[in-house]
């Protein structure tokens, strides 16, 4: 048996030349001032000429890492791999950024579905991170992965900071803000602070935030940033934002509108409304998506109002956006033993309400299924500010590993309800069932399920 | 003759837009269901901002953030909160409503802020935050729930903790929460009665001042699993 020499770095491997100056390693000989040890470099190909030799090995580290996670089946290996990236080389978002014309999407809910809109109406390709990793060591894993100058990135709530700096984006939307995952997450006002300061801050001038103007939290967030576009959009949720977020005292609403004592208010100047119709910058724009639900017609609104700032015409793009049926399994028909599922992700109070809103009309038995892993928060405390109130006159059957919590809360809250130890033992139904999930329940559920 | 005088219970929370963070709404949910149930009349009230003091039995207070928790604090001790309180009225407080109730409370930074003063405990910032799940025994019985606060409150002489600690930090590790009067308060936040029906029966039947009948439903189911998950890590 012999014994492969582990290499620590061959330059050969690099199809771009080394870049003069940078430090040649010698076969065998550990690399000075990071322990990171690379047996086989994967080529490097269409990077620019900026980067360093570490950036050269940290972007080989990611995509190694990438395959050979995928192999292991760990997970899909982004963030491994990004990690790894990161570790190597900190700057390595900031140079893998450097040039691309960047479009940030953040908020609490809709996220990659208003990433993945904002990725078809660009009409060429994207690099983006579809996968769900919305951490700097995704990001870095997009841009590795596609080379394409332009980048539509989801990023999380938490990340936004440190994710603005780095990659400097044209474009930051702020989709909505709620509350979510609060065992891990910070409370919603002081993400909203630390938004405001991170966008109040350098590169403001030439970066445009396109916020939705009918959530106050958000509003608050972007109103100290130098160029804004506020979105007129549908929110129904407001619960997290009934008092000011710049002073605590109750907001007035009248009508579409709302203001403080203290004088913080709905803005005026609005560029995008969503009211009958679509209107952006004075144009109409002929939105009828093939997703349900309002709130993804809001979504749609912010990525057309983001697509305009990189210089695509809203009318071409819409007709894109109108055609996406199905983002990373979401809104999309699947079988299950002999069963119909319309598979459907909501993670926090706001993301149930706009589904109940969606499939109470539809559907007489709904499937909801709960669990509460550190991915979905730890705590499902937040199933009591969901309105399952609504649900009166329906039987809902309760799935997942906090299927008693929900159960629970449907019992007090008056609603029928069937606690599911096996799923087999569901009757089928000839039409589809609208199955709702939570973020780890959503994945296990597309797992075992069939594409129809 | 005799006539029947059928009281009405009334449940109010209070200023849920100011502390109700997370699912507190839950406990005046079932607190009213589970003496509806048992054959009274509820009525359950909210107390939101520019709102009078709802005259009530039974006062819920939740959890909240910073800000808003100290403008809670200004609002109710303007109004007849604590001669409602002093009257006998009972109170369920969680997290930051356990905070306010106390001489003084600092949660972020080291400002240190008057609270309502009505029973001898004060909160300081604690050096880490506390998340995660929390098992109190309460003489002899299990409180499940979750707690997420960076408090750290020490009781005065004679308040009695509400219970020890088995899991979590509670008010410091070693307590949770304490009892006076007819004050209950506890870290665990959220739906805390509804994965404790045992609580809420206690508590209920401290108001009727007679013992309820039980009430089979999934909630005990529920507070069964809870109760053997933690105990089993
Ligand atoms: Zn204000």
């Amino acid at each position: 048996m012999t014994t492969p020499t582990p290499y620590w770095f061959q330059p050969a491997l690099l199809e771009t030349p080394p870049l003069s100056g940078a430090k040649v390693l010698q076969k065998d000989q550990p690399p000075p001032g990071w322990s990171f040890c690379v047996f086989r470099l994967v080529s490097v190909k269409s990077m620019r000429n900026d980067l360093s030799l570490r950036d050269r090995v940290a972007i080989g580290g990611v995509r190694l890492v990438n395959v050979a996670s995928r192999v292991l089946k760990r997970g899909s290996g982004t963030v491994a791999g990004g990690q790894i990236g990161l570790l190597v080389s900190p700057e390595l978002l900031k140079k893998l950024a450097r040039g691309r014309r960047t479009v940030l999407v953040t908020g609490t809910n809709g996220k990659t579905t208003t990433t993945a809109m904002v990725g078809a109406g660009w009409g060429s390709e994207v690099a983006t991170n579809d996968t769900g990793a919305n951490m700097l060591a995704g990001h870095v894993a997009a841009l590795v992965g596609s080379a394409s100058e332009h980048v539509v990135l989801e990023v999380d709530e938490a990340w936004l900071a440190d994710a603005v700096s780095s990659i400097e984006p044209e474009v930051v939307v702020l989709l909505n803000l709620s509350r979510d995952q609060l065992d891990r997450a910070s409370e919603v006002r002081q993400m909203a602070e630390r938004w405001r300061k991170c966008l109040a801050g350098p590169g403001g001038e030439t970066r445009l935030v396109v916020a939705n103007a009918n959530d106050p939290l958000v509003v608050f967030a972007a109103s100290d940033a130098a160029r804004v576009l506020w979105c007129d959009v549908p929110t129904d949720w407001q619960a997290d934002a009934r008092s000011c977020p710049r002073c605590t005292r109750a907001l007035v609403r009248t009508g579409t509108s709302w203001h403080c004592e203290c004088g913080f208010a709905k803005p005026t100047t609005l560029g995008v409304t969503l009211r009958s119709g679509l209107v952006i910058h004075g144009r109409e724009v002929p939105l009828e998506l093939s997703l349900p639900g309002h709130f993804n017609e809001a979504n749609a609104a912010m990525a057309l109002a983001a697509l305009y700032e990189v210089g695509i015409d809203p009318v071409v793009a819409v007709a894109r956006i109108n055609a996406v049926r199905g983002v990373a399994g979401r809104f999309t028909r699947r079988r299950w033993h002999g069963h119909t599922l319309e598979l459907l992700l909501a993670k926090n109070p706001s993301g149930f309400d706009a589904l109940i809103t969606t499939v109470q009309d539809g559907h007489q038995d709904l499937w909801i299924a709960i669990n509460a892993r550190i991915a979905d928060g730890r705590d499902p405390s937040w199933l009591y500010d969901v309105p399952f109130e609504r649900l009166k006159g329906h039987r809902v059957w309760c799935l997942g590993e906090r299927r008693l919590d929900l159960a629970a809360r449907l019992e007090y809250g008056g609603v029928d309800f069937e606690v599911v130890d096996d799923p087999d033992l569901i009757p089928v139904s000839p039409s589809p069932t609208a199955l709702l999930a939570n973020y780890t329940a959503f994945s296990e559920w597309l797992e075992r399920s069939d594409s129809c | 003759m005799v006539r029947e005088i059928r009281l009405v219970l009334t449940i109010a929370t209070l200023l849920p837009d100011l502390l109700g963070t997370y699912g507190d709404g839950g406990n005046g949910l079932v607190l009213a269901e589970r003496a509806r149930r048992r054959g009274n009349d509820v009525r359950l009230v909210t107390m939101e901002l520019g709102d009078e003091l709802p005259e009530a039995e039974i006062y819920l207070l939740g959890g909240g953030e910073d800000g808003p928790q100290r403008l809670a604090r200004d609002l109710l001790i303007e109004g007849s909160f604590h001669a409602r309180v002093e009257g006998g009225a009972t109170v369920l407080a969680v997290c930051a409503g356990l905070q306010i109730l106390g001489e003084s409370f600092s949660v972020e930074g080291d400002d240190e802020f008057e609270g309502l003063g009505i029973v001898d405990v004060r909160t300081k910032r604690a050096r880490t935050r506390s998340v995660g799940e929390l098992l109190v025994d309460v003489g002899g019985r299990a409180l499940v729930g979750f707690e997420n606060h960076g408090g750290e409150t020490s009781l005065g002489d004679g308040v009695t903790p509400l219970g020890r600690v088995r899991r979590g930090r509670g008010n410091d590790g070693n307590f949770d929460g304490f009892r006076s009067g007819s004050i209950w308060a506890t870290y665990a936040h959220g739906p805390v009665l509804a994965l404790n029906p045992w609580l809420a029966d206690e508590l209920l039947q401290s108001v009727l001042g007679h013992a309820l009948e039980p009430l089979v439903s999934v909630a005990d189911d529920l507070y069964n699993e809870r109760v053997a998950a933690l105990n089993s890590r």
